[in-house]
């Protein structure tokens, strides 16, 4: 449901006493039509069930507007974004530098005596994503962290202006690559409401498959990386063996190892090209060593010391920001889009609730990717159980929408991505997407309290982000 | 912690025995998209704007394997004319017109002289190398093929190969992602602080062309050879790391393009 204000500060009125009932501020994206034209900024809102946009036109050669951020926290980073995009100036952003452009640092945060600034990064140790962390520091306790994202940003997101459908899908994989299904999910999926089409329900089970298999691809990665910080090297490698077999499972299903080329506009272009029998085989076997493995993991005392109480995200700041994924989960806000607002074929399965969290920490965030790890495998078997009954001779319905706008979203392992899609004679004439990462990764600013140097790899690993998906 | 030393040893070796003995999973990977030997005239009409990122060409019809993003497009709407490369290996090329299928002709004697340099080069690596990674804009897939070598089935620890945190220790840089504008300057800096003689390797298609980015942005160099000289070029989207392990292997002499054992 598209909403237009007639200005910008009713408008933000509008998005507080909203957001003050309980929806959840998802995104704000500025866009014209043509080059001439006035921009228009669109705020989404999640609420039960559907995302809302809220629009305003501005005026015809406007340079600025009042920001949103002194109101809403959690469009700090969108409105930096818009500035980079659009040169829009938003009077009032309480700091203003430039995030997916590349331009001159700000001075440092934090002054006094013997503080310092540890740059790390965009070449980082071991191989990791591009990205650059000030860490302003009297040597041990971090005051404050900037980031700087921009070196990654590869102009996806205008790349997408032009494409056909199929091609956009393609690039949609590629914006974020670990969570490659869930962003073509999620393109499919505005596509799909545009066009008014559903896809068949054996896609829909096939859909469930390959998004299952990535979530649990992704949160083995976190795993990974957790206890390769804590040096704890046959943790490392087990975990390393399992996520390498759950990718192997995927590239056996379809091809690729990311899921790549299945999800299409109106269904998906194969079924798991193993046998039902074996691909339940191949999920029990998994599911039961996985399962040890974290059972192993989370009764390792001296690894369990360095995630608890580490990077704490307080509840309330999970709830004001609307923290996506895990990291939201652990410190108790939940919005997982498989529950709150299902697609494919999630609402015919059971998704269990996230168990309850406060602690906001790295343990906690950790226990949350363990018990989605658990009730994937939960998922994956009822999937591959429905599908196995099916004749699966339809996997896909003609998808020709007409010209129109639509969101669409999907909950990757990093949380919800939301896709604002626009179409105009078969082509794509806006595509914004957004990513979990880009919403959650502003929060790292905020989790250093009480947190050493030491503690650096721990908080980074346990958000489990792709700088991909933030720079885009 | 004893409990780790138990699960350490409960599923025996995992590692691939690869290069040494031939893989099974390696074998039966799918590779870029290659034109086939007879083609049927009727799928090679019209192929202009069949493939998305512009890998194939016409008269003769050619695919750029560095350009293939290994989406299928070709494969299932041309069957009579394209097919899928196999085997995870390759191709990685020390050319970049090298990754041209098939070949245009007047590449041989180039190519030899090119081997041949880079073998004088890496004479000196012998059989301890490391390996610096730069990420210049990539999708994040690549990293993870890249972080599986470390793992316990492919573990390249058991060739001599180790991933350095330092350029100054580095002998092999290899670069993936598109080429963003806002890595050039720190790409650069890292491969002029490399000691000689040094390797570079473009991991990818994105790295090697540009991939799906290779058009309509001025925020990609459209690859990373405008910033960096390649010396072996390998295609995937993302390659395997079977792929990324054969082109390591290819860098330090130890196997040759063609898949041969070279010491």
């Amino acid at each position: 449901m598209t909403m237009t204000q007639p200005d910008v500060v009713a408008l933000w009125k509008e998005l507080e006493s909203r957001v003050a009932a309980g929806d959840r501020f998802a995104g704000l994206f500025a866009g014209r039509a043509a080059d001439h034209n006035p921009v228009t900024l669109s705020a989404h809102l999640a609420t039960a069930g559907e995302v809302d946009t809220l629009e305003v036109t501005l005026p015809p050669g406007a340079t600025g507007y009042p920001a949103l951020t002194p109101r809403i926290g959690a469009a700090f980073w969108y409105e930096r974004v818009i500035h980079d995009q659009f040169g829009l100036v938003p009077e009032g952003h309480p700091r203003l530098a430039p995030l997916i452009r590349p331009g001159q640092p700000l001075p440092r945060h934090v002054e006094g005596y013997g503080l310092f600034t540890i740059p790390h990064g965009p070449v980082r140790s071991g191989v990791l994503e591009s990205i650059e962390y000030l860490v302003e520091t009297p040597g041990e306790a971090i005051p404050h962290l900037n980031m700087r994202v921009f070196y990654k940003h590869r102009g996806v997101e205008s790349r997408f202006t032009g494409l056909t459908l199929p091609d956009g899908v393609l690039l949609a994989e590629r914006a974020e690559g670990i969570a490659s299904v869930a962003h073509a999910l999620a393109f499919c999926h505005a596509a799909e409401r545009i066009a008014g089409c559903t896809p068949p329900a054996e896609a829909a089970l096939v859909r469930v498959l390959h998004a299952e298999l990535e979530r649990i691809a992704n949160h083995l990665d976190v795993a990974v990386r957790l206890a390769d910080a804590a040096g704890l090297a046959v943790a490392t490698a087990r975990l390393a063996l399992h996520k390498e077999r759950v990718m192997r499972l995927v590239s056996r299903m379809c091809g690729s190892r990311f899921g790549r080329g299945v999800v299409v506009p109106g269904g998906v272009t194969t079924l798991p090209r193993l046998s039902p029998a074996d691909l339940r085989t191949e999920l029990d076997t998994l599911s039961r060593q996985v399962i040890a493995e974290a059972a192993a993991l989370m009764a390792t005392s001296s690894f369990l010391d360095r995630l608890r109480g580490t990077g704490p995200l307080t509840p309330d700041r999970a709830r004001t920001h609307g923290a996506l994924g895990p990291i939201g989960k652990a410190a108790g806000f939940a919005d997982d889009n498989r529950l709150t607002r299902p697609y494919d074929a999630y609402p015919n399965l059971v998704v269990p609730p996230a168990r309850a969290h406060a602690a906001g920490d790295a343990m906690a965030r950790l226990r949350v990717r363990w018990e989605e790890v658990e009730s994937s495998f939960g998922l994956l078997r009822l999937a591959a159980d429905e599908l196995a009954e099916r004749p699966g001779d339809q996997l896909r319905v003609p998808c020709e929408p007409p010209d129109g706008r639509a969101l669409g979203w999907a909950e990757a392992p990093q949380g919800e991505v939301l896709y604002d899609l626009s179409l105009a004679g078969g082509r794509i004439t806006r595509c914004h997407p957004r990513s979990a990462s880009f919403h959650n990764l502003v929060l790292m600013h905020e989790v250093f309290a009480g947190d050493i140097l030491t503690d650096f790899p721990f908080i980074e690993a346990s958000f489990g982000l792709s700088v991909a998906g933030v720079a885009l | 912690m004893s409990i780790w030393v138990l699960r350490g040893l409960r599923d025996g070796v995992v590692t691939t025995r690869w290069p040494a003995k031939p893989d099974a999973y390696a074998d039966a990977w799918r590779g870029p998209a290659r034109p086939v030997d007879a083609p049927d005239p009727a799928d090679l009409a019209d192929l202009t704007d069949l493939c998305p990122t512009g890998a194939i060409s016409v008269d003769p019809v050619r695919v750029d394997m560095g350009r293939c993003i290994l989406c299928g497009r070709c494969v299932a709407e041309r069957p009579g004319a394209f097919a899928w490369s196999e085997g995870a290996t390759g191709p990685a090329a020390l050319t970049r017109e090298q990754l041209i299928i098939p070949e245009l002709p007047e590449t041989d004697a180039a190519v030899a002289a090119v081997r041949a340099r880079l073998a004088e080069r890496t004479a000196a690596l012998r059989r301890s190398v490391h390996v610096r990674h730069v990420d210049a804009g990539s999708d994040g897939s690549e990293e993870w093929e890249i972080q599986a070598l470390l793992g316990p089935v492919y573990d390249i620890h058991r060739l001599g190969v180790f991933i350095t945190a330092s350029p100054r220790h580095a002998d092999v840089l290899l670069v993936t992602g598109a080429g963003s504008v806002g890595m050039s300057g720190p790409l650069r800096t890292t491969y002029d602080g490399m000691p000689d003689p040094k390797v570079v390797i473009a991991t990818g298609t994105d790295a090697v062309s540009g991939g799906l980015l290779l058009a309509g942005s001025d925020q990609t160099t459209g690859g990373v050879g405008a910033t960096v000289p390649v010396d072996i070029w390998l295609a995937g989207s993302p390659p395997s790391p079977f792929g990324i392990l054969n082109a390591l292997l290819i860098a330090v002499g130890y196997l040759t393009p063609d898949g041969k054992r070279s010491r």
